[in-house]
């Protein structure tokens, strides 16, 4: 079969998107390389306590396809990885070269995690978004694959190696280094996602100033099982359950001023999210504030869920939020068609901010559209898969993804 | 297996946890005939002692006691189809997750090794059976995500039948010569794609077009398709190694919307009748009538709507803006109003949405439209809840109606049931059965003569519908998968979608289809079990043709011979022993899962004398989701109950109740099931197995009131993935109920 002899297909990015286009292709028969940056697979849908619109936990598809790369002789996993230079090898190929490690903790790690309960330095945990405190070693998450312990080597105080001491498998590597490889690749997808459109750029709304008014991306962690609270939802600024909670839609998205597009996946995020609420405090008082309620295809189902659950919706821009007496915070909502403004309290905003396309320092020669996501490439053999290609959600990024291996393959058996 | 090696590890505390000499001499006295501690199994030197063992031949199967099987997964792997591995995870279900040195710690321990033991002599080698596959892709329906479907599948170096019912290719979207933007500046009209993908696909000698043409009968099983098509009269056969099914959708049924004056005022039309006006470069509803001064678009007719289609049908926003924006451009002096719910143009079709607000003097008005009325010219439209008032009247000269999309799909099933009852109706057997089986026929009757596929499928003709009749699995990670195996759905007969999505769709769809004839070709499963060799073994004289797992397996694997009996196709098999589980003569096994194997392991737990005080706890957990959780709670150092023993499980479905009598007889205490949430949201990676094995359950327990032993000794738990911290209570809770109860009465029997 011509896949079998073709170079591997390069896949950069191992977010949903990017697993998804490497497996479906890697089952085909075809030889694939998953480049990721950081140290385990997964990507942001692991920072999701649920997915909509079935309240589904990401960690349950995640499970499968870590088996399916597990078990897949074709895919080779290459984390903590970054693209370095890519050139054009003929007409046919690329030559790519990445940039590995280093790895202060090998695969001989066991997960024990004898080095965490020894490491004296603590950094602010990337995967709570800084909601909380990490051993400096420590493993990224429970169901982290690679299965294995992590090092923020920049936090170790001098001349500590505790965890090197402590650990009996030998797994821990305080001098590694780097490790460079070339490899040559008959067609690259790229699947680098996208990061929150920065919350402190709404200082008008409160973004960046206001403790308790956070982002769509910080309430994932609030509500999930392995967050900063285990799962409670609670005000940053003082630790009390919230008894009101605005959500604010568009928040930077459909803005001209910030992201003229619409985010796609904001309005779902946010009636998943008031449903968490409610899952937790039934008389909780949860109100979206929406220009559209934009929940398209089988997705109108999270509206009938939402009403059912007590969830208000209400049409307008919310203009401002204010700290308010006594801890509130008090928004402003303006409602143009009807040409009136109201003002409205919350013990806790969740502002529902956009996404940003990621496309980060790829040394490739990327095409992009008008607001930056990355466009398909078929002549330099460039595609792209997910986020990085379009504002979308899980659904969305895995039937491109799928799509997107296909077309890659096709572009490396065309010549 | 014969000839067992069992290799422990004692690192990561298990040695602290256990006393080793014990397990060493509990290995030997079940019959391994190798045992070798090590204190770090996975290392290097471990690892090299367990290849030495296994690839000199001295063992067939290797026990290793050591972490879950979901941990060090590269160290421990072997060819399956030369050694059998079974993995005893003593690190997370005793050294992590209970106390150091105690005795129940202790008696855990080898319960589960005698259990990894006996399991490892039970199971067999699965053997690879590649076999011959054909490598035809066969494409059913020519709009666009079937033109995309065929060009990609093509593309993948698949030779492709493109069966298109009609005499044109191009479905819905030939009347149209723009479409909404897909690609950058995303702010005007694109031109459609579709004349250059027809002329493409036409002129592409891999791709065979078949216009006009039905699907008359689809036989076999993926890699192996018989299919048999119908051209007038004229009849062809040829062979498929996979499907994928692009009908479409329809225009749902705009008679229903009587109350928009659509059927009633000839003035009022929907947006597939716009489109063909728009094509004809003519507005005027009657030839040589005037065209409109003013047009109201009603968004929503039909959708959004309990009485009508529930969900949003997720193009027609995109659609009417883009007929705004072709009236604005074409007949500059006509005005558009639009009312609607929500605009919806998610992503990048915001920028269109702008684009035509600022250039076209549409007035958009967020409202509902009650009714519309009116009599030869001006139409009155009644709008409710609206921006511009409570309750507003406006005048339109044509009112076009956002009628939604419904899918082009036959349910399958219902039409198995339809044919069914049709059967019993005419064997009369009883007044009563014909009587009831005239009342199914009449319920059933809309789905007469809808086939497409025509699968000779002992379930039905054609893919079983999910919600709201559309056969997509709805997984959100899993895109394309059907019930049926090498089948998939692409395009909006999957769901509700837009040109650019269906497109999209083609790609990914025929991806999905040279995959699984890729996998056929290896002998090997696809999702969720892919890369599995194992397939299912029916000893069939034992069979007493009950039917239980022809109809109950989800994906349709099994038909049946005249007199019932199973006939099993492998390639259809997703290995998840759901058939295995309904079969009351356990007659159906894999290699690696089988209802010996696991009744083996239910005997291997030694179970104390009453006087004792330790009851004991059956645990089946599927191995997707409950399995998995309970290996994080452990890494997380969770304790739990030290009554529990735990077996993994394929599925909740593929659990033979038989277990439940074994383990209750030889006076284990409760049996617990831990799976996948079943309902609408399913979390079941095989659809329904969660389901069938809550319906079993409730068989079971009506069984044990009537055997005097209480109902409650069997418990059914789901879990979702992420809901780790509840385990610890799952048990702990299932524990106090069996301690209110009592020891079970069996006990020492």
């Amino acid at each position: 079969m011509t896949a079998a002899s073709s170079p591997p297909l390069l896949v950069v990015g191992a977010g949903i998107a990017g697993i998804t286009t490497a497996l479906e292709a890697a089952e085909a028969g075809q030889e694939v390389v998953l480049v990721e940056r950081a140290a385990s697979v997964g990507g942001r849908v692991l920072r999701n306590h649920q997915y909509f619109p079935k309240l589904c936990p990401p960690a349950c598809g995640m499970e499968i396809n870590v088996r399916r790369l597990e078990r897949n002789p074709r895919i080779r996993v290459l984390t903590q990885a970054r693209l370095e230079g890519a050139e054009r090898a003929g007409a046919t190929s690329w030559r790519v070269s990445v940039r590995q490690g280093p790895e202060h903790v090998t695969a001989a790690c066991t997960a024990c995690g004898d080095c965490s309960k020894v490491c004296p330095a603590l950094v602010a945990d990337p995967v709570n978004l800084g909601l909380s405190e990490v051993p400096a070693i420590r493993i990224p998450f429970l169901d982290a694959w690679p299965r294995r312990y992590v090092i923020d080597r920049a936090a170790c105080p001098a001349g500590c190696q505790r965890c090197a001491d402590v650990c009996k498998a030998g797994a821990v590597a305080l001098d590694a280094q780097e490790r460079r490889e070339e490899l040559e690749v008959s067609a690259v997808v790229l699947a680098t996602g996208w990061t929150p459109y920065p919350i402190d750029k709404l200082p008008e709304l409160g973004g960046g100033v206001l403790a308790d008014v956070i982002a769509n991306v910080h309430m994932e962690r609030l509500a999930a099982p392995s967050g900063p609270t285990g799962g409670k939802i609670a005000r940053p600024s003082d630790g009390r359950v919230p008894r009101r909670v605005a959500f604010v839609q568009c928040a930077g998205s459909r803005d001209v001023k910030h992201l003229p597009y619409c985010s796609a996946v904001c309005c779902l995020a946010s009636l998943k999210q008031a449903l968490y609420v409610r899952a937790q405090q039934p008389d909780a008082a949860v109100t979206v504030y929406y220009i559209d309620r934009r929940a398209p295809g089988l997705n109108e189902s999270m509206l009938a869920n939402a009403a059912a659950a007590g969830v208000q919706l209400v049409k307008g821009k919310v203009g401002g939020v204010r700290q308010g007496p006594d801890g509130s915070l008090i928004l402003r909502v303006e409602d143009v068609e009807a040409e009136r403004v109201l003002e409205a309290e919350a013990d806790l905003v969740v502002l529902a901010t956009g996404m940003v396309p990621s496309l980060g320092d790829v040394p490739l020669p990327v095409r992009r559209d008008v607001d930056g996501f990355a466009l398909d490439d078929a002549a330099a053999r460039v595609f792209t898969a997910g986020t990085a290609r379009r504002p979308e959600d899980v659904a969305a990024s895995t039937r491109d993804a799928t799509g997107a291996a296909a077309k890659a393959l096709c572009a490396a058996r065309s010549s | 297996m014969e000839r067992i090696g069992v290799f422990l590890c004692t690192g990561c505390d298990i040695g602290a946890s256990l006393e080793t000499g014990a397990l060493a001499a509990l290995a030997k006295g079940r019959g391994a005939v190798h045992f070798a501690a090590h204190a770090c199994l996975c290392s290097q030197e471990g690892v090299a002692s367990l290849r030495a063992t296994a690839e000199g031949g001295a063992v067939d199967a290797l026990v290793i006691a050591a972490c879950s099987g979901r941990h060090k997964q590269p160290e421990f792997t072997f060819d399956p189809a030369r050694v059998a591995v079974e993995r005893v995870g003593l690190r997370e279900q005793v050294a992590w997750s209970h106390p150091s040195g105690h005795e129940d710690t202790q008696m855990l321990a080898e319960d589960l090794l005698r259990m990894g033991i006996t399991r490892a002599a039970k199971v067999r080698l699965p053997q690879r059976a590649a076999d011959h596959v054909e490598r035809t892709v066969l494409v059913v329906g020519g709009g666009l995500a079937g033109l995309q479907a065929a060009q990609a599948a093509a593309g993948l170096d698949h030779p492709v039948v493109l069966v298109e019912k009609t005499a044109e290719l191009g479905g819905y979207l030939s009347r149209l010569t723009d479409l909404v933007p897909a690609a950058p500046p995303y702010d005007r009209l694109e031109p459609s794609p579709l004349p250059a993908l027809v002329s493409a696909i036409r002129g592409d000698p891999r791709i065979r077009v078949l216009t006009g043409t039905r699907i008359a009968r689809i036989s076999g099983q993926p890699g192996q398709f018989v299919i048999e098509v119908e051209r007038g009269d004229a009849r062809e056969q040829f062979n498929a190694g996979a499907i994928v099914q692009a009908t479409g959708a329809l225009p749902y049924d705009a008679a229903r919307l009587s109350h928009l004056g659509y059927g009633q005022l000839r003035n009022v039309i929907t947006t597939g009748e716009l489109d063909l006006s728009l094509a004809r470069r003519d507005l005027a509803r009657v030839p040589g009538g005037k065209p409109p001064r003013r047009i109201l678009f009603v968004q929503c007719a039909g959708s959004r709507d309990d009485s009508h289609l529930p969900y949003c049908s997720n193009e027609c926003c995109g659609a009417t803006l883009r007929q705004v924006l072709a009236i604005h451009q074409g007949w500059p002096g006509v005005e558009c109003a639009v009312i609607y719910r929500d605009l919806r143009t998610p992503g990048q079709l915001e920028h269109f949405y702008r684009a035509v607000q600022e250039q076209t003097r549409v007035m958009l008005a967020r409202g509902t439209v009650a009714s519309v009325t009116g009599h030869g010219g001006t139409l009155q439209v009644s709008v409710r809840d609206s921006s511009l008032g409570e309750q507003v009247e406006l005048e339109a000269d044509l009112v076009v109606l956002a009628t939604g999309m419904v899918p082009n799909a036959a349910d399958g099933e219902a039409i198995r049931a339809l044919r069914d009852a049709k059967r019993r109706i005419e064997k009369n057997e009883s007044e009563t059965q014909r009587k009831a089986a005239e009342e199914t026929a009449a319920s059933l009757a809309r789905h007469e003569g809808t086939e497409i596929l025509n699968l000779t499928y002992r379930q039905g003709p054609d893919l079983p519908a999910l919600a709201h009749g559309f056969p997509n699995s709805h997984f959100i990670c899993f895109p394309y998968e059907t019930r049926r195996t090498g089948i998939y759905a692409a395009g909006a007969v999957r769901g509700p979608m837009d040109a650019a999505q269906a497109a999209e769709d083609g790609w990914g769809a025929a991806m999905k289809a040279s995959q699984v004839i890729s996998a056929a070709g290896r002998g090997e499963a696809v999702h969720p079990r892919a890369a599995d060799i194992g397939v299912a073994d029916f000893f069939l004289q034992r069979c007493t043709q009950c039917k239980r797992c022809t109809e109950e397996c989800p994906f349709g694997t099994l038909d049946e011979d005249e007199k019932g009996t199973p006939q099993y196709n492998p390639l259809r098999c997703r290995r998840c022993g759901i058939c295995l589980g309904a079969c009351p003569e356990r007659i159906v096994s894999y290699p690696d899962y089988s209802v010996d194997a696991i009744a083996g392991m239910i005997k291997a737990i030694e179970v104390p004398e009453e006087d004792e005080e330790k009851p004991r706890i059956l645990a089946l957990l599927c191995e997707n989701d409950a399995l998995p959780a309970l290996d994080d709670a452990a890494l997380g150092r969770a304790a739990w109950n030290p009554w529990v023993r735990v077996i993994s499980v394929r599925c909740l479905g593929a659990v033979n109740i038989v277990w439940i009598a074994d383990a209750l007889s030889r006076g284990i205490d409760g049996v617990l099931l831990v799976g996948c949430k079943r309902g609408s949201d399913y979390q079941c990676h095989y659809i329904q197995g969660s389901e069938l094995a809550h319906k079993r359950l409730e068989n079971v327990q009506e069984t044990l009131t009537r055997l005097s032993l209480e109902p409650e000794r069997v418990r059914v738990v789901e879990l979702a993935r992420n809901e780790l911290p509840r385990i610890p209570a799952i048990f702990d809770e299932y524990a106090e109920a069996l301690a209110a109860l009592g020891p079970n009465p069996l006990k020492g029997f």
